[in-house]
């Protein structure tokens, strides 16, 4: 049983973040890698995670050299190319769960992207019902043919900020993205934290004043209480690594209850106050 | 000679000139060379790099900053380097003179101090205390250790697993110097991997920390910055052969992995229409095998670690295992700087494999006196091949980027020495004798024959 609000389908990530404003909250983003623990078993999981709560889904690219993610993301790459993953299965993937009422983004390395061609791998995306693009390790100064692919087949573009941004890069980051901007709270990989870290407020309230776009926060959440603290001054609370335990440890079943606890929290914060 | 190769003498060449002097062949404002380099990195790095690039910019034109590096490269690294003439070696190449730029000398036994004591005045420059460092072969990360050691650094190593076991020797030099060694144990444990690692602790230290990356490669200003500290092996040939031969060379010869010590010795020769630039690429047990790492002749375009460059890679966009014998060139990837000069034509790349560089090994070490880095005999056995291409007339320049104290375990294994599983430090001094004299017949003993090595 779906317990997001019905509704029509979505066409765009900002459809996405309206809808949850209208319903007086932030949104939830869950990550995990597409082909993990298999093709099936992501397809399954990501449905099940869409079901639980989460209002965006980032269908990850499983990829050799992920620098920017800590060991449990690492190891679910490594096992799904280990299973066989192959780039075009992240489409069908898309496809599948996108018939099942899952907004699908795609995260990814950009070397998959390049070899497959920026126009054909955003066509292919288009096509399958993704609705854009968050590029860990692509910067605007490097996405030239990003810019012209996206465009062309209308999907978001979401760049990172950090706490290392100068305010003028933060200006040009925000200004190249569409969608949302994706605001990493801590300087460091991918992985669950106990703590929400105070430079998360900070780099929102850096960024908040030179966009209206939505700004989503990642790198560390894993329970409801982190999402609502975070889902106070944000506009998205991402989650990966804890999806990622979650599936190894329990299946769809687990991440199903990891994404309600998490939806709860973002519920409970209402609408993000100004940091 | 014409006034093209007016030069000044070699004696008069320092290090700070490969940096203060622009060379005519820089990236654009972004890093690009041509399609090739750029930043291909998270955010998180942007401002590091930026700092850097600008720390780097200030120093090439301080004057104190010069007079420091010069000073330890004389003092420390011992530089200039030799010119070593090896007649010997020539028979073997159609008589081709083969003339050595004998980098292998330096302190700590490779080209690596170069761009390694630039890059640890920087990091003191910019306030940094700790310095992060990534090793294939451990030359780099040897270096890196001496350089902290001697600069009051705190210095941690990434060094693939694969690679600790097989260059032990440089690990317990790097811990003797002071340096934390953390054997990476993710993907194929080599050299890649450790670049990972050391990526992973740069995004999540880098206030603190500078990383001292080794190679010509990575996100702009890397591939100019080291290069550009390499730029003195080069300089100082160009004149070291101009005094010796009165003229060019015809070929130079260098093993490519990242590709800085091959960029540093061709990048004073670039516009010398004349001097072919030759980079010699680990083809392991063969490119037809698939086992190999001859990046820019497989290859194909892509981003990994921060820049556009040829890669190996599947048609996912994955990134493949190399393999080479050389854990120094067993990578991937490949400098920027190099993709451009292969797609310009300006230099050629070809593989050279781990019996073609093992045969070239023992030659060197047999007629000359000289144990090269397995890396290096790379280079050698690349100048053997174009001495028989460009016959007696030729004078082929050769960059011995390393000396092979570190390779010698894996040298005694190859020519059957000690046993797969042992290590020479650990063999029986008299089996190892003993062995030696019984295998006689095979390649070590007798250089010039076509044997593959006596393992097989």
């Amino acid at each position: 049983m779906s317990e997001r609000a019905s509704g029509p389908s979505t066409r765009s990530v900002a459809d996405v973040f309206a809808r949850c404003r209208a319903e007086g909250r932030g949104a939830l983003v869950g990550y995990l890698p597409a082909g993990y623990p298999t093709v099936d078993g992501a397809v399954e999981l990501l449905t099940a995670m869409s079901e639980g709560g989460c209002d965006l889904l980032e269908v990850g690219v499983p990829y050799s050299d992920p620098v920017m993610d800590g060991p449990t993301i690492q190891a679910a790459a490594d096992t799904a190319l280990r299973n066989g993953f192959r780039l075009r299965d992240v489409f069908g993937t898309i496809e599948r769960v996108s018939a099942a009422g899952g907004n699908c983004l795609v995260m990814t390395y950009f070397n998959p992207v390049l070899r497959y061609g920026v126009d054909r791998f955003a066509a292919d995306l288009a096509a399958a019902g993704g609705l854009g693009l968050i590029t860990p390790d692509l910067i605007p100064d490097e996405a030239d043919d990003w810019f012209a692919a996206s465009d062309k087949y209308g999907l978001s573009r979401t760049f990172l900020v950090s706490p290392s941004s100068t305010d003028e890069r933060i200006a040009s980051t925000t200004a190249a993205s569409s969608g949302f901007v994706y605001a990493t709270s801590i300087m460091g990989v991918t992985g669950a934290r106990d703590s929400v870290n105070a430079a998360a407020g900070e780099i929102v309230g850096r960024t908040r004043p030179h966009t209206s776009l939505p700004i989503g926060v990642g790198l560390g959440v894993r329970s409801g209480d982190q999402a609502a603290e975070i889902a106070g001054f944000a506009d998205g609370v991402i989650v990966g690594s804890a999806f990622v335990s979650a599936a190894e440890q329990g299946g769809p079943d687990a991440v199903r209850a990891l994404a309600r606890e998490l939806a709860a929290g973002v519920a409970r914060a209402g609408l993000p106050q100004p940091a | 000679m014409s006034s093209s190769t007016s030069v000044r003498a070699s004696s008069q060449v320092t290090a700070s000139q490969g940096i203060e002097t622009p060379s005519g062949h820089e990236p654009d404002e972004r890093g690009h060379f041509g399609r090739f380099g750029g930043r291909w990195v998270p955010e998180a790095l942007v401002a590091a790099l930026d700092e850097l690039e600008t720390a780097y910019e200030k120093a090439r034109h301080d004057p104190e900053f010069l007079a420091e590096l010069d000073r330890l490269h004389r003092d420390y690294t011992g530089r200039p380097s030799p010119l070593t003439d090896v007649p010997k070696l020539s028979q073997h190449a159609g008589g081709a003179r083969i003339l050595l730029k004998r980098e292998d000398l330096n302190h700590t036994g490779s080209h690596k101090i170069n761009n390694v004591l630039g890059q640890a005045l920087l990091t003191k420059r910019m306030g940094k205390k700790r310095v992060i460092a990534e090793t294939g072969a451990g030359q780099h990360g040897v270096a890196t250790a001496t350089a902290c050691a001697l600069l009051d650094l705190e210095c941690v190593v990434y060094m693939g697993e694969v690679d600790t076991r097989r260059q032990a020797l440089n690990v317990a030099r790097m811990r003797l110097l002071g340096a934390t060694v953390i054997p990476v144990k993710t993907g194929s444990r080599t050299l890649k991997d450790a670049i990972n690692e050391a990526l992973r602790d740069w995004v999540t230290n880098v206030d603190s920390t500078h990383y001292l990356l080794g190679t010509v490669a990575g996100p702009h200003p890397f591939p100019q910055m080291v290069r550009d500290f390499h730029r003195v092996i080069g300089l100082e040939a160009r004149a070291q052969v101009l005094e010796r031969t009165g003229r060019l060379p015809t070929a130079i010869a260098a093993c490519v992995g990242g590709g800085s010590n091959a960029i540093g010795i061709f990048h004073a020769f670039l516009d010398d229409p004349g001097v072919r630039l030759v980079g010699f690429e680990p083809g392991g047990d063969g490119v037809e095998t698939g086992r190999h790492g001859a990046t820019l002749s497989e290859g194909s375009p892509g981003a990994l670690h921060g820049a556009f460059s040829y890669l190996l890679q599947d048609e996912d966009g994955q990134t493949a295992e190399s393999y080479s014998i050389s854990a120094g060139l067993d990578y991937p990837g490949v400098g920027p700087e190099h993709a451009l000069l292969k797609d310009l034509g300006r230099a050629e790349y070809q593989p050279v494999t781990d019996a073609e560089a093992m045969d070239a090994f023992a030659l060197l070490c047999r007629t000359e006196g000289i144990i090269p880095a397995i890396e290096s005999a790379h280079a050698v056995a690349g100048a053997l091949r174009l001495g028989k291409e460009l016959g007696p007339d030729a004078v082929i320049l050769v960059n011995l980027s390393g000396r092979g104290d570190k390779d010698v375990d894996t040298a005694a294994k190859w020519f059957g020495m000690i046993g797969q599983d042992e290590s020479a430090e650990a063999a029986d001094g008299t089996a190892i004798a003993e062995g030696a004299t019984q295998q006689r017949s095979g390649s070590f003993a007798d250089p010039g024959s076509e044997t593959e090595g006596i393992q097989a």
